[in-house]
């Protein structure tokens, strides 16, 4: 079993959030960068899979500045095989454009899976396995939170507003992966040893020019200073007043 | 000039009203570029398109079929990409549901456009397209720019209010394009009591740990009936196998952005903000007066959740009888 798992840097999920000078970023400095949880899953499903048939190999790919080695390493130690860094020459503001490079490494190679998580923390875009997916024109199921393979094809659960649906799929093909699928193991400090002599190639692409432009990136307009109506049971006739009157919501 | 297409969905042969939402977003783009909205079905033949009377809608294309009776993700894609092509559509919205969230990238991707999510606000400017949205966790609020020739936008649930315009749209129908399906939704599983989703509702009542336990969600389910909203969870809650993940509002559950939000006995972690921070009007009560929650809520009431919410919930339900 071959099996490629894209994995992405992100800021942990406790950062406080500053916005750089430019206006468009964040101020990277004091934050702690994880990988993506979502990859994480997604991480952990591949070595399991990977485990069960007794041979295969995991590889990690992210696209990113160098500073995403650190995440190919965290994937690295969990116990992934190798790992490809992918330096891209221009703006990754479109998800699209992140999805095309990844799209042309992978199908480079012959991967009987390709994982993603459903989502990345930051960005938030829940597009580029799909994506990928779809440029690579293999069956895909997004977000999904149980799996089961067979000879060559698989069942995949996913949950949607009201109930799940149940996806059977031909291999080779993509998974993006939602929480619930698994428990991700945490890399043993042999894993984080071994991790530094794994091989991790770095590549330099060539993006495609996209169509979305970050133009700012600002804090939340704060919202409007909220206030304690009272204290204890008494005080929802005070509550019960604004929401109807005030917030007019009832 | 450029048209926009609206990828409406439909459950159980109505069309949602997170579609006509995101017919609003566009219809105002569309009349200053003096563009038609086209909306397009795809969904089992008895699908009923008449609730798109007064949306917003110039044109209505139904694609149906049995075989669109269940989401088939690549039959949905390449249906909405045909249309896409056909309609010449600059902009292409769909609502940011599951399926949403599915469909809308796989359609990009056939397109060869760009992608953007989950959107707030999308509107015409002097410099294009502009659409905001929220990432970071909600933390910080991206405004971005549509470059493109055509893009792919996403609206997020709650966002838009449906317009009421009287006149009817012209209906065509279409076929359903062909694809041959590597990957096949087989069926739908649905619990027994079919519950209104979170994602879904424009009332949540959330619980969390400060219920005790499981049995005392009665409260929270109570005061969300006669809100006639859903019930929604932290993640301590559905963690300890008192509420099924489905409920989970926040980072690794739902978000949710309805005008009433209510929290009971939630600290309000940033990963549960996430879920919720953009819900128009937040309530809390919680016994901690230095719980966060509180930083984001409208309104809080300070005190035991267990006399309170019974409260609440009768003065709700009095008012509702009025
Ligand atoms: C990667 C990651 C992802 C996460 N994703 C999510 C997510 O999607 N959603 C989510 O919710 N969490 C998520 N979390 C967990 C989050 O950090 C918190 O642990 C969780 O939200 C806490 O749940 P809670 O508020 O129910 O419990 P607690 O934090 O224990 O809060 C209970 C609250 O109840 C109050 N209380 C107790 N008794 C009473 C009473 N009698 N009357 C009134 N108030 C009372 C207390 O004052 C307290 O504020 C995530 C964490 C991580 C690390
Ligand atoms: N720059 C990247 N490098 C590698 N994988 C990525 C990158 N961006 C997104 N992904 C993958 O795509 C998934 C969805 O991300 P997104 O569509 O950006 O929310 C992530 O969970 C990753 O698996």
């Amino acid at each position: 079993m071959k099996i490629a798992v894209c994995v992405k840097r992100t800021p942990d999920t406790e950062t406080r959030i500053k916005i750089a000078a430019d206006g468009r970023s964040i101020d990277e400095s004091g934050v702690k960068f994880v990988l993506n949880p979502y990859d994480e899953y997604a991480v952990e499903e591949a070595l399991a899979l990977k485990e069960k048939a007794g041979a295969g190999e995991v590889v990690v790919v992210a696209l990113g500045a160098d500073a995403a080695q650190e995440t190919l390493r965290t994937a690295l130690a969990m116990g992934a095989d190798r790992g490809i860094l992918l330096r891209p020459s221009g703006s990754t503001d479109d998800p699209y454009v992140v999805a095309r490079a990844l799209a042309d490494e992978l199908g480079a190679a012959e991967y009987d899976l390709v994982l993603f998580g459903k989502l990345a923390i930051d960005d938030y875009h829940h597009g580029v396995g799909t994506m990928v997916a779809a440029l690579m024109d293999l069956p895909c199921v997004s977000a999904i939170s149980a799996l089961e393979l067979a000879d060559g094809h698989g069942t995949a659960r996913r949950e949607i507003e009201g109930g799940v649906e149940v996806v059977e799929f031909d291999l080779p093909a993509v998974l993006t992966a939602d929480k619930g699928l698994n428990e991700p193991r945490y890399p043993a400090l042999r894993g984080i040893m071994m991790a530094k002599k794994k091989p991790l190639e770095v590549k330099d692409v060539t993006v495609a020019d996209g169509g979305v432009e970050v133009t700012a990136l600002t804090l939340p307009a704060a919202r409007a200073e909220g206030r304690i109506v009272g204290e204890g049971a008494d005080a929802v006739p005070a509550l019960v007043d604004a929401l109807r009157n005030e917030a007019k919501v009832l | 000039m450029a048209n926009v297409l609206v990828v409406a969905e439909q459950r159980d042969g109505a069309v949602k009203r997170v579609s006509m939402e995101a017919i609003a977003a566009v219809r105002s783009v569309a009349d200053v570029s003096g563009g038609a909205v086209h909306v397009l079905v795809v969904g089992p033949p008895a699908t009923a398109t008449d609730d798109l009377t007064g949306s917003g809608a110039d044109t209505v294309f139904r694609a149906l079929g049995d075989e669109a009776a269940l989401y088939q993700a690549d039959l949905y894609a390449a249906t909405a990409a045909a249309r896409a092509e056909a309609s010449d559509a600059a902009l292409v919205l769909v609502a940011a549901t599951a399926l949403g969230k599915d469909l809308a990238p796989r359609i990009a991707a056939r397109l060869g456009c760009g992608l953007v999510a989950d959107v707030s606000t999308l509107e015409r400017s002097d410099d294009g397209l502009v659409a905001t949205r929220a990432v970071y966790s909600a933390k910080a609020m991206m405004t971005v720019r549509l470059t493109g020739r055509r893009s792919v936008v996403s609206v997020r649930p709650n966002a838009f209010t449906p317009l009421e315009r009287g006149d009817a749209p012209s209906v065509e129908d279409m076929a359903l394009a062909s694809v041959s399906a590597r990957a096949r939704t087989v069926r739908v599983e649905q619990p027994e009591q079919a519950a209104l989703d979170v994602a879904e509702a424009s009332v949540v009542v959330s619980g969390g740990r400060g219920l005790k336990e499981p049995a005392h969600f009665a409260l929270v389910e109570e005061l969300a009936a006669a809100l006639g909203g859903a019930v929604g969870a932290s993640r301590a809650v559905v963690d300890a196998g008192w509420r099924p993940h489905a409920e989970q509002v926040g980072q690794t559950g739902k978000t949710v952005s309805p005008s009433l939000y209510v929290a009971v006995g939630i600290s309000g972690a940033v990963q549960h903000l996430a879920g919720m921070r953009t819900s128009q009007v937040i309530v809390a009560i919680n016994k901690d007066k230095d719980a966060p929650i509180f930083k984001v809520a409208d309104y809080g009431i300070v005190g035991d959740l267990f006399e309170i919410v019974p409260r609440l919930t009768e003065e709700i339900r009095t008012i509702k009888e009025q």
